[in-house]
């Protein structure tokens, strides 16, 4: 029987030093087959007696599956070597960029234009657009400045003909509106508008929103809680809001808005010009004569409208300092939004 | 309007810092715009006489003073012209500190010591430029300081008016609103009437009564322009930025800034027969005083003496009676010109003086015999002479007419959202000069001459607010009803595609709508686009009737800053001209545009770099239009374009209709461009792409489907497109997909002719397919492929 200790001392080292599942499946015809040096042992246990044969048939079954057992293991451990190192070798550097067309943008202006509608159309406001080359009593008379008002001096207005010009602000959209729809009236009218003026803070094309709320009874404090609400989370901070009279000839009262600047806090900064306020946006209430033109009864309804730049408001929200970069549309501009 | 803040404060002087006076007009609606100091950051100058001015012995420009000081007489070498004894100028000591921080030290000049500077106005930064000394008045108080002196502590305050009020282009009406708005008495200087010494009158017509409704003249005998005006009265002017020219001009400069009238001086002895207020003649022209000559228009109101005009009304004087240098007997004008009738007319002529500012804004009609008083007072007081009576021609009806104005108190609450008590109401509208009387349940208000911009309730209310304080009303949250928005289902919405664009590589731009019109010519030579009758400049000069040519050279413009690889998208509007002129006929339609130029992908380690082509582009614009869900409904027509690459051009159709082109720049346009790479364009109505269809569902079937491959040689000539349609006819029902997985040209394939190769995908709802529902169906496609293309089966 040292014979049996011995020949599971070879079997165990023989198995343990296997590398691969070959020489693992010869191992086992080896000893545990058919014709196996273990299955012989079995074989010979007829030669002893009757008193031995139990006894070495169990010991010699303890190390047939203790052996059995190994193989086993071993044979795991094998495929578990194979499978980790199929791994190993299909590794990718996961850093590299992925494959593919690269991801385009939004010119920072429509972002602007976009979330500001997004603003409004959560409270009720429709998105209203217009031309842009348009009459001029819908641009000027039906907004209460007559031919030779000195307003129209602050327009800088290209002509087409004498009586068709480039929009020079959104509100004629607010007064094709009136002409169709009656109200209660929540609109918004984003849209491109055009000045004969080009120099470093003004290009002849930009954008303005206009906003118009016609209700029985909205009044200039509603619309200063609209405009400030509306402040606040545009630039998604506090800020100090203040109004100051003004003039415009198509809203009475009227209003130009200020906000604590951004960039400075309101300490005094190149982008308020040292004031700490930055204008940002006009308004006022509807005046009675717009109403008129547009066969609204001022008695009856109120409103408000609003008007404000958007290359102003992405300039301030974005940092932008050139505003005839938005025109420009130079790829390294444009992939910064 | 600039002023400055001691005149102001002469007039009312509330308790305020300069920045806080400034914060409270701007906050009432008169926007101030700028706070400068009227002279520089200096000290240690004073009021100096030069006792002796001798040449220096070393240097022919250099006098060798000596001074009065005050204290002490001190030697100055002094290199300016007008450095003569008797002269009182500013003296800046031993240890004065200039504006700059220049430190004044004794100083040698040519071996002769210096005990200071004598100033001149530039080098205390009084005036932008100077030629010598400051001349100081005779009677200036030698050794006082000249910043006590010259009252220098003072700031000018520049004022940016709305056009509505007018009633504050002159110091009154500022005055007016900083006493009502700090409870303060205003102080107006004493305008006492001046009685004539004699009865020279020149007499006055007013043939355009509409236009002037007042004029009043008054003739001055023998004054003497000689006399400079006196230094309070320079000064006041420098500050609000006048300069001084003579007492004539300087006194009526100084009523305009005073009292907001503007006024015109002219020398009588130039003036013949009388004065006539009437519209040009055709014909007459006038040599106004900045020297050019104009040819009048009939609708210009002229003031023209019996003989022609001798002024643009309200806009400028004539230069042959103007006041000058030898004139004795004035005639002073002090008139009222109607706003409506002077609107516009000095911009006709390409000017804009502060006079026609004014009256263009409105001047107050009541002023003009308070202003001549002012103007004739100052007058005697500095040049003497002998005034005449003043002569008014009036015609009251056609002055302004002020209507009362009602004032509801209710409207208060209503439109402004609170309620102001009664009492500050009346305080308010008084303070402003309106006549406020109580009725039941609001006011009825009389409007003072000099506000053109009350006529209505809401204007009231307005000045309410204003005085109140915007920023002291209340603040509310809009109330409304809710309701849900009708949102269209199958309509794209315009953000949804840029999201989609975006996500494709594509950048939005913004390109101006008005193009170089030799451009716009390349992309649609058969229109006339809109021309603007006043462009900004020649290369944008005309209204774009497509969006390619902005597009264009905004890629241009990245390619020559070493950006091969361009991909832009732009939606907005086009102006496409009718078959007549006019905006009725004018088309502006909402376009969507995209370019592609350079690398397929962006250079990078996992893909070869490769060149975008035509399918590149359309591939990008039919997963846009694939969005509607109605792909099918477009098809891509070969057709031409006057920019574009004739074998590489499509025109888009949408149910049989045009809606768009697309295809490759040609290379002519290309190479006169400068662009290096090709680069490829599209442009599509926005109304095709965004109006999509419903999604309706269709049974899926539970069978297998059967594949059957087909490869036939056809005719370069054949659209692949057509030939798919027909093979969809030819299949049947049973056809559920098809697919052209491979086109061929070359070794094995005549040539002028091509291979394609079809995927014919088959399926039935109801039942497995038979081999014979196949083979039918193939046979059906392979002839008519046979029969309409001459088509060949390949082995």
């Amino acid at each position: 029987m040292e014979n049996l200790e011995q020949l599971a001392a070879e079997a165990r080292g023989k198995i343990q030093a296997a590398d691969d599942s070959a020489t693992l499946e010869q191992l086992r015809v080896d000893y545990l087959g058919k014709k196996g040096q273990i299955t012989a042992l079995l074989k010979s246990l007829g030669k002893l007696s009757a008193e031995e044969r139990p006894a070495a048939g169990a010991q010699i079954n303890v190390v047939k599956q203790a052996l059995q057992e190994l193989i086993g293991q071993r044979k795991q451990a094998l495929e578990s070597a194979a499978v980790e190192a199929k791994l190993a070798a299909e590794t990718v550097d996961v850093s590299l960029p992925g494959r593919g067309q690269s991801t385009g943008g939004i010119h920072p202006v429509t972002r602007t234009i976009e979330r500001i509608e997004d603003f409004f159309s959560s409270i009720g406001f429709d998105v209203v657009e217009g031309p842009e080359i348009e009459d001029d009593y819908h641009n000027f008379e039906a907004l209460n400045i007559p031919a030779h008002h000195p307003a129209r001096a602050m327009h800088d207005t290209f002509y087409v003909d004498p009586t068709t010009v480039l929009r020079t602000h959104t509100s004629p959209v607010q007064v094709r509106v009136m002409e169709t729809e009656q109200p209660p009236l929540r609109v918004i009218c984003p849209g491109r508008v055009y000045r004969c003026d080009s120099d470093l803070t003004h290009t002849p094309m930009f954008h303005q929103m206009e906003g118009l709320l016609i209700d029985e009874h909205s009044s200039f404090a509603d619309l200063k809680g609209l405009i400030e609400e509306f402040l606040r989370v545009f630039f998604e901070k506090e800020l100090a809001v203040r109004f100051r009279p003004s003039y415009f000839p198509f809203t009475e009262p009227s209003a130009e808005v200020d906000i604590q600047c951004v960039n400075c806090g309101g300490d005094g900064c190149r982008v308020c010009s040292h004031t700490g306020w930055i204008e940002i946006m006009g308004c006022g209430m509807v005046h009675p004569s717009v109403f008129e033109s547009s066969n609204i009864d001022p008695e009856k309804y109120s409103g408000f409208a609003f008007g404000m730049g958007m290359e102003r408001l992405a300039m301030l929200r974005y940092g932008v300092n050139d505003l005839r970069l938005f025109f420009d549309n130079d790829l390294r501009f444009l992939e910064q939004f | 309007m600039k002023i400055s803040e001691q005149w102001l404060r002469e007039w009312v002087n509330p308790a305020l810092a300069t920045e806080d006076l400034a914060h409270q007009i701007t906050m009432a609606g008169l926007e101030v715009d700028a706070i400068e100091p009227v002279a520089g950051a200096f000290r240690g100058v004073v009021v100096a006489e030069i006792i002796s001015a001798e040449a220096h012995p070393d240097a022919d420009k250099l006098r060798v003073c000596q001074v009065n000081a005050g204290d002490e007489t001190v030697q100055i070498v002094c290199g300016a012209p007008n450095a003569r004894a008797g002269l009182k100028a500013p003296l800046a000591k031993v240890g004065a500190v200039l504006p700059g921080d220049f430190k004044i030290k004794k100083a040698k000049l040519r071996g002769l010591e210096s005990f200071g500077m004598l100033c001149a106005e530039q080098e205390l930064q009084l005036s932008e430029a100077s030629d010598g000394l400051m001349e100081l008045p005779a009677d200036a108080p030698v050794g006082s300081d000249i910043r006590d002196y010259l009252k220098l502590d003072d700031h000018l305050i520049e004022i940016g008016l709305t056009p509505n009020r007018a009633d504050c282009l002159g110091l009154r009406g500022i005055a007016r609103e900083v006493g009502l708005l700090n409870g303060l008495e205003v102080s107006q200087p004493a305008i006492e009437p001046v009685a004539a010494v004699h009865d020279d009158t020149l007499p006055v017509e007013l043939k355009a009564a509409s236009h002037c409704p007042r004029y009043l003249g008054r003739v001055i005998r023998n004054v003497d322009l000689s006399r400079p005006s006196p230094l309070w009265l320079q000064e006041k002017l420098r500050r609000c930025g006048v300069r001084s020219i003579d007492a004539a001009v300087d006194v009526t400069n100084y009523v305009l800034l005073e009292l907001g009238q503007p006024m015109h001086a002219f020398d009588l002895d130039k003036l013949q027969g009388g004065i006539v207020v009437r519209t040009a003649e055709q014909g007459e022209s006038l040599e106004l005083l900045d020297g050019q000559t104009v040819e009048l228009s009939s609708d210009t109101l002229v003031i023209a003496d019996h003989r022609a005009p001798v002024a643009m009304a309200g806009i400028m004087g004539g230069e042959q009676t103007a006041v000058a240098a030898g004139t004795r007997n004035l005639f002073l004008e002090a008139a009222f010109f109607a706003p409506d009738r002077l609107a516009g007319k000095a911009r006709g002529y390409g000017l804009h003086t502060d006079s026609s500012h004014r009256f263009e804004r409105g001047v107050d009609f009541e002023l003009q015999r308070q202003a001549m008083e002012r103007a004739t007072a100052l007058l005697l007081a500095i040049v003497g002479g002998e005034p005449g009576p003043i002569v008014e021609a009036l015609d009251e009806a056609s002055l302004p007419a002020r209507p009362d104005v009602t004032l509801r108190a209710e409207r208060i609450g209503k439109l402004l959202g609170f309620e102001l008590p009664g009492a500050d109401v009346e305080r308010i509208l008084t303070g402003l000069g309106l006549g406020v009387s109580a009725t039941e349940g609001g006011w009825v208000c009389s409007v003072p001459s000099w506000r053109f911009d009350i006529a209505i309730e809401a204007d009231l209310l307005e000045e309410l607010a204003r005085i109140y304080g915007y920023n002291n009303l209340p603040i509310t949250r809009i109330q409304a009803g809710l309701s849900m928005p009708a949102r269209e289902e199958s309509a794209l919405s315009l953000r949804f595609l840029r999201r989609h664009l975006a996500a494709r590589g594509y950048r939005e731009a913004i390109t101006y709508s008005f193009v170089e019109p030799k451009l716009q010519q390349v992309f649609d030579p058969d229109k006339t686009p809109v021309a603007l009758a006043n462009p900004i400049s020649a290369d944008m000069a005309v209204m774009r009737t497509s969006l390619l040519p902005g597009l264009v050279t905004a890629v241009l413009r990245n390619t020559n800053r070493q950006q091969p690889r361009v991909r832009l998208f732009e939606s907005g509007l086009r102006f496409v001209p009718g078959a007549e002129p006019g905006l009725a006929h004018l088309k502006q339609v909402p376009t969507l545009a995209m370019v592609v130029t350079g690398q397929r992908l962006a250079e990078s380690w996992s893909a070869a770099s490769e060149a975008v082509d035509f399918f590149d582009l359309k591939g990008d614009l039919q997963s846009l239009l694939g969005l509607g869900r109605r792909a099918d409904a477009f098809s891509f027509v070969a057709g031409s374009h006057p920019a574009l690459h004739p074998g590489q051009t499509a025109r888009i159709h949408l149910d049989g209709k045009e809606v768009g082109v697309m295809g490759a720049l040609h290379p002519s346009v290309q190479r006169e461009l400068d662009l290096n790479a090709p680069l490829f364009v599209c442009e599509i109505d926005l109304a095709a792409v965004t109006d999509g269809a419903l999604p309706q569902f269709s049974e899926l079937s539970r069978f297998p489907e059967v594949r059957r491959d087909l490869a036939v040689v056809v005719d370069n000539s054949v659209a692949a497109a057509q030939l798919i349609a027909s093979v969809k006819d030819a299949a049947g029902e049973h056809l559920t997909d098809l697919r052209l997985f491979d086109v061929y040209a070359g070794k094995g394939v005549e040539p002028g002719r091509k291979s394609l190769a079809l995927g014919l995908v088959f399926r039935d709802k109801t039942r497995t397919l038979e081999e014979d529902d196949v083979n039918q169906a193939v046979s059906r496609v392979v002839e008519a492929l046979q029969s309409g293309y001459s088509a060949e089966l390949r082995g």
